[in-house]
């Protein structure tokens, strides 16, 4: 067993560092104040090929693993641009798996590459309002005309919607009704984004108001059927194959934003002077960093071996799930300790640590919740009935 | 023509040295090492008199433990075409010395023949400010050190050097071993396709022996010790107080 990066991990983790460095706190704070899209950290990562990063050669990437990837997402959030860093790049490191995998040369080469050079910013739409977790329920509705599909229906919380040219869209093709499976009737799409037939709502949320997430309303939307990956109804199958690498990179993501929170924690520690002392030096201040410290590196070397899994061909579903529950508890466990560190201070935004924490449950909650990951432990691992 | 760029893997300049508990040196367990800053400018010096059709080939050269392969990787990265690792040490906090380190890069000079060195003027880890001097003596070339700026003419580099109060112009006939100072220019990073080329890119590894160089160290530390912790500062309430202090206090007046 080797826990020492490689050469290229150590560059990657580096070379990273460095383009972070020229966006430092004031920006992070000022997008988060403001909104808007971090266009010049994507395109300072994009000009640098890092969106590429698990791209294959063929289509103008690295060809690198997961592993890879989370090093590369661990760093983003860790040097203080947080979720916002983050999920500004997030889809186009691993979006279009499915496509990857079931889509036509034709197709990777149409839609993979522009993501990888970052010449293309993508959003993906599988959230709706009336079905929750409950995914193969999925209703929005793409009905076959000719040789296009014709959408209807809604989807709710689809991040960088306001930016995105195109969607990877997940939309039931056969009425549940009438397939013989729930996994069957659903169909993926990857086509251009198109506002006049898709009405798009910003929902105001709680953090991470540099990366919007939208309400998606869609009216007499058009597919064409080029643009289908894969069989018809065979969506739902498609994009498991994508959800592992997903909870990877957001578990990866989720170690690095309590990282930072906890770098700002202990250099405010040991500065703040009060009783005439840095209230690092008592116990109930330092322990608490110390557990949340030891909480982190637990959780990403969880997520190391579901990379590890992954990119060596193995299953790794209960690694991957296990590695988002504990990535997720560990990375809001220490934003909250950082704020309660800092005091009265902890509350104010020029000290970033009320922002991380804001930030640190979205990846509490999506792209699956804590509740339904240990669901899959349950289930899976333990051998326990499935309880829903 | 080709150039040589000797590199040096040192403590990350960001990292806050911590002394050993033996004062025996720098504590280098765990720590994050990278390539000597003033390596990096020799490197990207190099690069860009090949980007100017000034140079055609970069090998790079670094003396030290395996791990310094690593630090290789990033000057290939950065665009250097071959690498050359000699190991002569097996423990990160053997620090080969200015002479030895001079010693292994004339034998692979003369190997090499290349028509210029360009090498940091200093690792930051020691600050010894020797190596190039050392090497320019035993190979009888002409040297250029603290360069801020360099340009080829023909078989001779023109040379600008910050001096006390102004710049000082030189020209010395290659080959020649020129030093980088901080504001040669400011090197790039290694772009992600660079980091994947880097990877085909060959490293050829060798070992101090096979120069037949000995790199036993000559010096002796005697010790090493943390610079001492600033005491705060005092406020005064106005100038007599200030002139009081500094007369019956610092004692300076
Ligand atoms: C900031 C943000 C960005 C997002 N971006 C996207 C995006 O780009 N694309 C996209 O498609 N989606 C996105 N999402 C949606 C996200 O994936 C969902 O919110 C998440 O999957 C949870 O679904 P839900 O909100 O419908 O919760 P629900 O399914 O309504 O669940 C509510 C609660 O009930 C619990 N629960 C439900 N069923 C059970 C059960 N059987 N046993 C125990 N507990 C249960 C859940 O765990 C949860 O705690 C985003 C969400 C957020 C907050």
């Amino acid at each position: 067993m080797d826990f020492a990066l490689t050469d290229d991990q150590a560059q990657i983790k580096d070379a990273i560092a460095r383009i972070c460095a020229r966006f430092d706190d004031a920006y992070w704070l000022k997008r988060d104040r403001e909104g808007g899209f971090p266009t010049d950290f994507y395109d300072a990562l994009a000009a640098e090929g890092w969106l590429g990063i698990c791209t294959k050669e063929a289509q103008g990437g690295a060809g690198l693993g997961v592993t890879e990837a989370s090093i590369m997402m661990r760093e983003i959030a860790e040097s203080g641009a947080g979720l916002s860093g983050a999920s500004a790049v997030h889809i186009n490191i691993f979006g279009l798996k499915p496509v990857d995998v079931f889509g036509t040369e034709e197709q990777k080469d149409r839609m993979i590459r522009p993501m990888a050079e970052g010449r293309a910013k993508a959003c993906f739409g599988v959230t709706e309002p009336n079905t929750g977790l409950n995914t193969t329920q999925l209703k929005l509705r793409a009905e076959k005309r000719g040789d296009r599909y014709v959408v209807n229906g809604q989807k709710v919380w689809i991040s960088t919607a306001q930016v995105a040219d195109n969607i990877l869209l997940l939309a039931r093709t056969t009425p549940l009704d009438e397939v013989k499976n729930p996994t069957e009737g659903l169909s993926l799409f990857y086509t251009p984004f198109d506002r006049e037939r898709i009405k798009v709502n910003e929902i105001e949320k709680m953090g991470r108001k540099a990366v919007d997430s939208n309400e998606l309303f869609f009216e007499d939307f058009e597919i064409p059927e080029a643009d289908r990956i894969g069989e018809e109804g065979k969506g739902f199958r498609y994009i498991l194959d994508g959800m592992n690498p997903e909870r990877i990179l957001i578990a990866a993501e989720a170690v690095g934003l309590g990282f930072a929170a906890l770098r700002k924690a202990t250099a405010y520690a040991r500065e703040r002077i009060v009783f005439n002392r840095p209230i690092g030096r008592n116990q109930a201040i330092q322990h608490p960093l110390a557990q949340k410290y030891a909480a982190l590196e637990a959780a990403w070397w969880v997520t190391m071996k579901a990379a590890w899994e992954y990119d060596n061909g193995m299953p790794c579903g209960a690694s991957a799930n296990m590695a988002k529950y504990l990535a997720g508890e560990a990375g809001f466990d220490a934003c909250q300790q950082a704020v309660m560190t800092h005091g009265g201070f902890g509350y104010a935004r020029e000290y970033h640590v009320e922002r991380y924490l804001r930030e640190s449950l979205i990846p509490r909650i999506a792209p699956v919740s804590p509740q339904l990951a240990l669901c899959f432990i349950a289930e899976r691992v333990l051998g326990l009935p499935k309880s829903y | 023509m080709k150039v040589l760029v000797p590199v040096k893997r040192v403590i990350d300049y960001n990292v806050k040295a911590r002394v050993k508990a033996d004062g025996s040196g720098v504590d280098l367990a765990n720590v994050k090492m990278s390539m000597n800053p003033f390596d990096e400018i020799a490197v990207e010096e190099a690069i860009r008199l090949k980007e100017k059709g000034a140079a055609e080939e970069i090998v790079v050269v670094s003396i030290g433990v395996k791990q310094a392969q690593e630090t290789l990787r990033t000057a290939l990265a950065m665009g250097a075409d071959r690498a050359i690792l000699i190991e002569a040490a097996d423990d990160v906090h053997t620090d080969i010395e200015p002479l030895a380190v001079a010693k292994l890069l004339k034998a692979v000079i003369d190997e090499e023949q290349p028509g210029l060195v360009i090498a940091g003027k200093q690792a930051i880890d020691n600050d010894m400010n020797a190596t190039g001097q050392m090497l320019a003596a035993l190979l009888g070339w002409g040297q250029a050190t603290n360069a801020a700026e360099i340009e080829i003419e023909g078989d001779v580099a023109k040379v600008t050097r910050e001096i006390d109060g102004g710049m000082q112009t030189l020209k010395v006939k290659m080959p020649a071993i020129i030093t980088a100072d901080l504001r040669l220019n400011e090197p790039r990073y290694a772009s992600l396709p660079n980091i994947m080329k880097a990877k085909k890119k060959p490293l050829d590894a060798k070992t101090a022996a096979d120069y037949g160089v000995d790199v036993a160290p000559r010096l002796t530390i005697v010790a090493t010790t943390e610079p001492p912790a600033r005491k705060a500062g005092v406020k005064v309430e106005s100038v007599d107080e200030l002139i009081s202090k500094l007369k019956n206090e610092a004692g300076v007046l």
